[in-house]
């Protein structure tokens, strides 16, 4: 598998106090396709995707080793400008966190908090493609004040990936991002990943192993913290390379 | 339309099998008019060309096993792949009848044949109208016209008996020409399995419209 990576981590050692959460995780992520982590419950999976983003530093306790490339770039400098990372590297949730504010304004929040535009003309125009972009601008350009807490969970994770977008981020991390879908929205939101990875790179995190091989083109493994098998998605669950892997995904442990 | 994507790698699927079909069917073809011209280098080439429906095949299960493994198909879209790497058992076999028929044109040499060739190339005809009219009915998911295709092995089993006993009847006259006429033979029986094997591949249409397995007609050989 020869690509340049957008995404590399080499010898990743986390600790969350004396806990190791990864051992030394070497993992190359490809640009524009959708990567999943999968891996039993407490694996490390998420713990590996909010690397990426730095998110973990939030979490008191942390302890970081080794490196983590974007795009060449070793974020765990000390000079890393983690607003400007974060905004490279958009992260969205498992459950749709929408602000208590209309559909507008949820959109134009990133955008002010990052000064990326003040004429509302532009502003405008940013909404309405990040909209168009999550498929959500035909069925909400007439109801962009409508608070976004009154739609449907799975127009709130569209919501959520828009506001993620309208920053023109890079990257985007998804950790669990259907966990409180139902099957319906679930393979919507997947179709939307095929669309999203024409221009961004996609980084999904899922206990849902159906979802990691219908809708990645790339999965890494996780087991107890160790990338256990990374590869093209149709070789990891047609004919994994690491007995672990296969026991995982054919169901004999997790 | 929910699972697009899907769809898509469905469609392709069925562009892989058309595309395969249409290799098979230009092998016999070749392997026939080879056979007409006595033309044995054109013979070596089919020969060689059977390595790309093999290779076809193998590319072909490769993207069922995948979406087997990845799209947890259900219902007429696991039916359908099914069928497809059935349907691509039966199409590579035939790809190797056609290669049987170039080996034996290397056989017969430049010797001309024992009785001007009439009945074998009808036979070749049928066939592929066959093989091309089981594409059609896969594509429009036609059981009906799957099933009427079946019918026409009777005609291709009734030429093969035909091609057998004028070759029985001229050996007997002609003990020197056993060889030649047993040769002919040979030609004749690869393009009745074809045959055969088309009513194969119409069985797994019945089977991907309507869910059940239905023996068709019992060819006579």
């Amino acid at each position: 598998m020869e690509f340049t990576p957008v995404i590399e981590t080499k010898n990743l050692n986390l600790y969350y106090g004396d806990f190791r959460a990864l051992k030394n995780v070497n993992i190359k992520i490809p640009g524009r396709n959708v990567t999943a982590i999968i891996g039993p419950s407490g694996c490390g999976k998420s713990t590996l995707l909010r690397c990426f983003n730095r998110m973990n530093d939030l979490l008191e306790n942390i302890r970081m080793e080794g490196q983590i490339l974007i795009e060449g770039e070793n974020i765990l400098a000390e000079t890393t400008d983690l607003i400007a990372l974060r905004k490279k590297v958009g992260m969205v949730f498992q459950r749709p966190n929408v602000f208590n504010l209309s559909i507008y304004d949820n959109l134009r929040f990133g955008l002010r908090i990052h000064r990326l535009m003040s004429k509302k003309s532009d502003i405008n125009e940013a909404v309405e493609n990040a909209l168009e972009h999550v498929g959500l601008w035909k069925e909400l350009k007439d109801k962009l004040r409508k608070n976004a807490r009154s739609l449907t969970l799975e127009q709130q994770q569209r919501l959520c990936i828009a506001r993620v977008i309208i920053l023109k981020p890079d990257i985007v991390l998804l950790d669990e991002p259907c966990s409180a879908l139902d099957p319906i929205a679930t393979l919507k939101i997947e179709e939307l990943l095929q669309i999203l990875k024409q221009d961004y790179t996609i980084v999904i995190v899922t206990h849902n192993m159906q979802q990691a091989a219908r809708a990645s083109d790339y999965t890494g493994f996780v087991h107890l913290g160790e990338l256990v098998e990374f590869g093209f998605t149709g070789q990891i669950f047609a004919n994994p390379k690491e007995k672990l892997t296969e026991n995982y995904i054919s169901g004999r442990f997790g | 339309m929910v699972r697009e994507g899907f769809v898509k790698y469905m469609k392709e699927l069925e562009k892989e099998l058309s595309e395969m079909n249409q290799m098979v069917i230009t092998a016999i073809q070749r392997s026939i008019e080879a056979l007409k011209k006595r033309d044995i280098e054109e013979a070596k080439k089919i020969i060689a060309d059977d390595l790309l429906v093999n290779k076809k095949r193998w590319d072909i299960e490769d993207k069922c096993i995948n979406l087997i493994a990845t799209q947890q198909p259900v219902a007429s879209d696991l039916r359908e792949i099914i069928a497809v790497l059935n349907m691509i058992t039966d199409l590579e076999r035939m790809g190797d009848h056609a290669e049987g028929i170039a080996k034996i044109v290397i056989l017969i040499g430049d010797e001309p044949p024992v009785k001007p060739l009439e009945n074998i190339p009808k036979m070749a005809e049928i066939t592929i109208q066959m093989l091309k009219m089981s594409l059609e009915s896969f594509i429009n998911r036609d059981a009906q016209a799957a099933k009427a295709i079946c019918e026409e092995d009777d005609k291709v089993d009734a030429l093969y008996d035909k091609v057998y006993q004028e070759c029985l009847a001229h050996m007997i006259k002609e003990p020197k020409d056993i060889t030649k006429a047993t040769h002919l033979i040979w030609v004749a029986h690869n393009i009745e399995r074809t045959a055969d094997r088309v009513t194969n591949i119409c069985e797994r249409i019945v089977f991907l419209v309507k869910g059940s397995m239905q023996e068709m007609r019992i060819s006579s050989y």
